[in-house]
């Protein structure tokens, strides 16, 4: 089997656990179109050049990042 | 990953793929998912053709009916499956070179028989998989690695041939805007006939680098700078000469192939009978 089929994707929780941020750091070409378009600034580099959530409180899940992603590598989702 | 995306990849075979990062047509890829799901189409019923390319690459990555074919000859393959399989929901899917250089010919026939395809060009302006070469999009002046001192020709309007050719909906959309770009996928796959989406897309390691555009935040950035949509255009004559027109700027009806030709070889077999 695949390297990423195993490896967990990273998730980021809000402090109210309402939105959750994903990122599977194996897909992540370290672009940094999400990090840039993010209205909230949540996103950023982590030492590897590939995406971690900085302040994932401020997410308003508007998606932006999940739409706009090329490699499928990154996904918000929002409890309601 | 969600569920209803995983559904349409080839995730446990291809991935992660071998686009450049920051490449455009991942975006688009997975776009046209996303459009897929909205739609509710099965994935057993789509039918995704291609030719060669960067862009031409798509199909490989998207669990559905796929066909990769010889590069330029995406459409008379495409016309093939809609003629013998009209069920199916038949999307070409190609870079400017392979649709607009060496296919030229074929879609121009397909948009004049109006056959119920849909052909998503993915422009960015030159020839990426083979190194970055002038395509017939390729706007004057810029560079690549076969017009070095910059491009004496002028560039396509692929608008303007879709439109004489006689396709039923032409939309352009840019991988800026994500949402916009859905919109328009949406509505050129319900169409009945020849529609035609045409997608800006950057190409950082080759275009944007031989034109010092930066990365593919800069490019992005100038796509969302440099275009204007159709509805915030009141008058025609306030169109700025260096803005991009966006959104839907043909939409028609006319009789599809298809449909014809069932009614024709109905007659036929009566007559016969
Ligand atoms: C008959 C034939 N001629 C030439 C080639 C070489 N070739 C492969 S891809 C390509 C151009 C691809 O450019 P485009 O269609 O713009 O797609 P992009 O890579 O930019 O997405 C060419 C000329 C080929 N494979 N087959
Ligand atoms: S857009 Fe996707 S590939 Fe690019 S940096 Fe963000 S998560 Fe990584
Ligand atoms: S969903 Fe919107 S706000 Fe949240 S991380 Fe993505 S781009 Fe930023
Ligand atoms: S060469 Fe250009 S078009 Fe091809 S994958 Fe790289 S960035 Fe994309």
């Amino acid at each position: 089997m695949k390297k990423f089929l195993k490896e967990e994707p990273q998730i980021y929780f809000s402090n109210d656990n309402k939105k959750i941020i994903k990122v599977i750091k194996y897909f992540c070409k370290g672009c940094g179109i999400c990090i840039h378009f993010c209205p909230k600034k949540v996103l950023d580099w982590d030492k590897d050049f590939k995406v971690f959530a900085k302040n994932p409180n401020d997410c308003i899940a508007c998606y932006l990042c999940e739409l706009m992603c090329p490699d499928f590598a990154i996904f918000v989702e929002k409890e309601k | 990953m969600k569920e209803e995306i995983k559904n349409y990849l080839r995730l446990d075979e291809r991935f992660p793929h071998i686009l450049c990062p920051g490449c455009g047509i991942g975006t688009i890829a997975n776009i046209l998912i996303r459009t897929f799901n909205e739609l509710n189409l099965d994935k057993n019923n789509i039918c995704l053709v291609s030719g060669i390319g960067c862009s031409s690459r798509i199909p490989g990555y998207i669990d559905c009916d796929t066909f990769h074919t010889l590069h330029g000859r995406a459409i008379p393959c495409a016309i093939g499956v809609k003629l013998a399989r009209p069920y199916l929901k038949v999307i070409i899917i190609g870079g400017d070179g392979d649709i607009l250089a060496i296919g030229l010919s074929h879609f121009i026939h397909a948009a004049r028989r109006n056959i119920d395809l849909t052909v998503i060009i993915v422009n960015n302006y030159n020839y990426g998989m083979t190194g970055g070469q002038v395509s017939p999009t390729t706007p004057k002046g810029k560079f690549t690695y076969t017009t070095p001192y910059g491009n004496l020709e002028e560039e396509f309007n692929i608008y303007e041939i879709s439109k004489s050719a006689g396709a039923i909906f032409f939309a352009r959309s840019t991988t800026y805007h994500v949402t916009h770009l859905k919109k328009v996928l949406k509505k050129a796959l319900t169409k009945k006939g020849f529609s035609v989406v045409e997608i800006l897309s950057q190409c950082p390691t080759l275009y944007g680098r031989l034109n010092r555009l930066g990365d593919a935040v800069k490019m992005l950035e100038e796509f969302k700078n440099r275009t204007i949509d159709i509805s915030l255009i009141k008058e025609p004559g306030e169109i700025p000469s260096d803005k991009i027109i966006i959104g839907i700027l043909l939409d028609r009806e006319r009789e599809e192939y298809c449909e014809k030709y069932e009614r024709l070889r109905k007659a036929i077999n009566e007559k016969r009978d």
